[in-house]
């Protein structure tokens, strides 16, 4: 089967600024993976360019062989790193609201995960405090069966035991052959979940590999060797 | 017991070992069925990859068998568990010997520590 997410030669420029200066990747089906790089570095870049929220200064980014763009966001399931959702609106009208907008949305799921939350589907939004919105989205990304999750930051915001509730979240929902793309810099409350991991710096890869082996062949963890190479 | 996992080690490996402890401690007794794959990833909060390969691992060491219909369990083979739970605890006090032999203590004085330590929990 070919690759969920492939990169060639990808670049991608703010005016004279290089936000990712050639990356090449292949990532496989089936896999957690783990996103990882300091401030900056061009992992926000990276996932809008899987969205085509951005377009390619130079090379290719592939989804399931395609280019970014109506035909992949339907296998797509993508988490901003900033909230979208429309303030006004109840929990329950944004489950509506997704199970319109996307096919493979099962609403059972959302509502499900919301219980376990004791988030109530009749509040709304802006009555909500900014970690329990955070959950919200993700129950939202998560109820879809989609082939590839991007997830931008989506522990940041959340305390420590929501976030052991989201990774767990994580683990139990996504589909089977599915692909989840996990970005973040929180590596130490991630690290147990991931097959592998991408270190992304100043815009280029500088490290791809399964955790096992890091862990084999270094005798520490991945977050220990972030932050060997990543030293400021 | 809860699961644990170091940070230097690989926790596939890790994975193994605790499973199979759950296994010499009866937690998972003998022929009994074990958890899917993904409930017994998240109980741990790993990866079921990681998990699926664990549990690969000890199907081919024998201790976890595969049940076409019914997922996997532990072996209903006691002695198969005994020779693997005795592997282990040899392989504990060989590394306990090696320290003690570190510290400077000859086996003959090791043993009457652990006798007199013995002696004094009874009490």
């Amino acid at each position: 089967m070919n690759a969920i997410l492939e990169c060639n030669n990808l670049k991608k420029s703010f005016g004279t600024k290089l936000a990712l200066a050639g990356i090449d990747l292949k990532v496989e089906r089936g896999r957690i993976v783990g996103l990882l790089g300091p401030n900056g570095s061009g992992k926000t870049t990276l996932i809008k360019l899987a969205n085509s929220l951005l377009t390619p200064t130079e090379g290719s980014i592939l989804i399931g062989g395609k280019k970014p763009g109506v035909e992949t966001k339907k296998i797509v399931s993508y988490l901003p790193e900033k909230t979208y959702l429309n303030n006004w609106m109840k929990v329950h009208q944004i489950i509506e609201f997704f199970a319109d907008f996307y096919e493979d949305f099962r609403p059972e799921k959302a509502y499900d995960m919301l219980k376990r939350l004791n988030i109530d589907p009749a509040d709304r939004l802006k009555n909500l405090s900014k970690g329990t919105k955070e959950k919200v989205q993700l129950i939202l990304v998560m109820s879809r069966e989609a082939e590839l999750y991007l997830l931008d930051e989506p522990i940041g915001g959340v305390d420590p035991a929501a976030r052991d509730y989201i990774l767990e979240t994580i683990i139990s929902n996504y589909s089977d052959n599915a692909t989840v793309i996990i970005s973040t810099h929180l590596i130490a409350d991630i690290e147990k979940i991931l097959d592998d991991v991408i270190f992304i710096k100043e815009g280029t890869v500088v490290l791809s590999s399964d955790v096992d082996s890091i862990r084999d062949e270094k005798g520490k963890s991945v977050d220990a060797l972030f932050r060997e190479v990543f030293k400021c | 017991m809860p699961w644990d996992f170091k940070p230097d080690r690989p926790i596939y490996t890790q994975l193994i070992e605790q499973i199979e402890l759950k296994i010499f401690s009866g937690e998972f007794p003998p022929g009994s069925k074990l958890p899917s794959v993904r409930d017994i990833a998240q109980e741990a909060s790993v990866n079921p990859n990681t998990m699926q390969r664990a549990l690969a691992k000890l199907e081919e060491d024998g201790l976890v068998v595969t049940h076409r219909t019914s997922g996997r369990s532990v072996t209903e083979d006691i002695e198969m568990i005994r020779k693997a739970k005795n592997r282990l605890a040899k392989r504990q006090i060989a590394e306990f010997l090696e320290k003690m032999k570190l510290m400077g203590f000859e086996k003959t004085e090791t043993l009457a520590l652990i006798s007199d330590m013995l002696e004094e929990m009874k009490k």
